[in-house]
């Protein structure tokens, strides 16, 4: 799990990049977290740089948008899905776990967080 | 309308294509396109395809899956010579006619050349075939390159040269590149990302010739204030023309590109242009989205059989140099004043190879108070902000109308 940033330094509306490999952007979309993979699946935009609205995040490159619940792009020209993250609340704090983590052996931390929502 | 024929299998035409048959058109669909390729996508050549980043594969702009779905007759490799007197029978240069009932002329622009014979080591940068071929020539170790023309492409160009190690020059007839797109003062900033990333522009000076002896390798550029530049590689980047060519003979009007009005429809109610071969009411775009978008209205037209909509949307284009990301959406006009109000010219990060990326800078073109377009350079989400509203203003002043 990888701590993102304070949850009161994320309000709704905004977004952060992770620089991990590869970078991941996690949202709040009017108080639900969500946490996807950062680079466009068409070319190589920052959706943490993109337009949100409700859980969709445009991309500030071509327009491609993506449902942040899913990864998967609803509209041209991204064709591909991004792989989505889940994100915790722990102490106040926000957590990714980041997909290729996910399911690692000896990892159980994910039962005992808070779901990731901001309300 | 039982079938449609669309020239020009590239961008515009698939995205036709796809328009046709999300608007329910379900006769018989022909794409013809003069290259042998399924569509793919130009920008990435100038960029990643030539730096290497990015393969063939990744810059096809259907997968088989839509291909599929499309159920179209795709003949590849097969130019559209002629268009008969009622606008509906293609000829092939190959002898073959296709007819329709509608047609849509997608068939973009090429890249403009100098005179004189052609020398090996000299290049333009349209098609895949030409990138493939620069790319292959880049790839046989450290050259002098000099790219004619500072516009966005022989920028692109010059900024993947020397990211592959290549000693690059670029020359600029113009006192300086870009002013007509961005006016002089971001025209500037913009020239300065050349000396930052390191390569050498010279302005306010043409080209009088090529040196090297004909079908031979080029060994330099005469300038025409009798300078010399040696070169083992030059590429062409002096702009593209609208390819109408196939057009002579036909009913359409054509004058820089296939005059048409703003819902993209010609003097012949089922013929629609679209891209960077329409001029849609009375401009030319040569940019990506406006080829993504107009198919959506020109096709509404096609398929209603007059203009039911137009096709107003705010011009918008891109490009990467040096490490960095431009952006431009409105309508900038001699005379607007322009106000950097994010970030500064002075911090733009990058330099040679493209070191970090530094603050970049936003900055507003205004004309009586009101905003008529945004730059970005590296600040894609403030810019957003500013094309958005852009691109709202617009909607409500043509809603006023
Ligand atoms: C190297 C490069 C980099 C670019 N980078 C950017 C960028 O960063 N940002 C941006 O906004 N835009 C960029 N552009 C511009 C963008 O790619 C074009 O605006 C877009 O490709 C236009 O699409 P189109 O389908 O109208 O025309 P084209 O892409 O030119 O396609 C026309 C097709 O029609 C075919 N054709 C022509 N004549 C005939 C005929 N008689 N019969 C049959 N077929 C025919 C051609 O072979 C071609 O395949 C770039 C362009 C290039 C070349
Ligand atoms: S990079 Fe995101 S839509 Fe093109």
């Amino acid at each position: 799990m990888i701590p993102v940033c304070r949850l009161e330094d994320l309000p709704a509306g905004d977004s952060v990049r992770l620089d991990t490999t590869p970078p991941v952007a996690v949202f709040n979309a009017d108080g639900e977290l969500y946490a996807i993979d950062d680079t466009c699946s068409h070319q190589d935009a920052s959706l943490s740089e993109g337009w949100l609205e409700g859980c969709l995040i445009e991309c500030p490159l071509h327009a491609a948008s993506f449902d942040l619940r899913t990864g998967r792009p609803t509209c041209l020209p991204a064709r591909r899905p991004l792989r989505t993250h889940q994100v915790y609340v722990e102490d106040g704090v926000i957590h990714v776990l980041v997909a290729s983590d996910a399911g690692a052996p000896g990892d159980g931390g994910a039962g005992a967080a808070e779901k990731g929502s901001a309300a | 309308m039982r079938t449609v024929v669309v020239v020009g299998a590239s961008l515009a035409g698939l995205y036709a294509a796809r328009e046709l048959r999300a608007q329910g058109f379900d006769g018989r669909l022909v794409v013809i396109g003069a290259e042998p390729h399924a569509p793919y996508d130009r920008p990435p050549l100038s960029k990643g395809f030539l730096t290497g980043t990015a393969d063939e594969e990744q810059l096809a702009l259907a997968d088989e899956e839509e291909t599929a779905e499309l159920a179209a007759e795709w003949l590849l490799g097969a130019r559209a010579g002629a268009l008969d007197a009622r606008g509906r029978t293609i000829v092939l240069d190959d002898g073959r006619t296709v007819a329709g009932d509608g047609v849509v002329i997608a068939t973009g622009a090429a890249a403009r050349r100098l005179p004189g014979p052609p020398l090996a080591g000299v290049h333009t940068l349209r098609t895949l075939d030409d990138a493939r071929a620069l790319r292959a020539e880049l790839a046989r170790g450290p050259q002098r390159v000099v790219v004619i023309g500072g516009g966005f492409i022989g920028a692109e160009t010059a900024s993947s040269c020397v990211a592959l190690g290549h000693d690059v020059t670029v020359v600029e007839a113009a006192p300086l590149p870009l002013t007509a797109q961005l006016g002089p003062e971001m025209a500037s900033v913009c020239a300065g990302l050349h000396a930052r990333g390191g390569a050498e522009l010279l302005t306010g000076v043409g080209v009088a010739g090529l040196r090297g002896a004909a079908g031979r390798f080029v060994t330099g550029v005469e300038l025409a204030d009798g300078r010399l530049l040696p070169a083992d590689v030059v590429v062409v980047g002096i702009g593209a023309t609208p390819r109408t060519d196939w057009l002579a003979g036909s009913p359409l009007a054509v004058d820089d590109g296939v005059l048409c009005d703003d819902g993209c429809v010609t003097a012949l109610p089922q013929v629609v242009a679209v891209g960077d071969v329409a001029r849609a009411g009375g401009v030319r775009a040569e940019h990506w989205t406006s080829a993504t978008e107009q198919p959506r209205t020109a096709v509404r037209n096609l398929l209603a059989g007059h203009t039911v909509e137009t096709a107003h949307s705010l011009p918008y284009f891109w490009s990467d140099q040096y490490g960095s990301r431009i952006q431009f959406a409105g309508r900038r006009s001699d005379g607007d004043t322009v106000r950097i109000v994010e970030g500064s010219p002075d911090d733009l990060g990058g330099g040679p190879p493209t070191g970090p990326r530094g603050e970049g800078l936003l900055a507003v073109y205004e004309r009586a108070g009101r905003t008529t377009a945004v730059l970005a350079i590296d600040r894609a989400r403030p810019f957003m902000k500013v094309r958005r509203g852009l691109a709202a203003d617009r909607a409500a002043e043509l809603a006023a109308v």
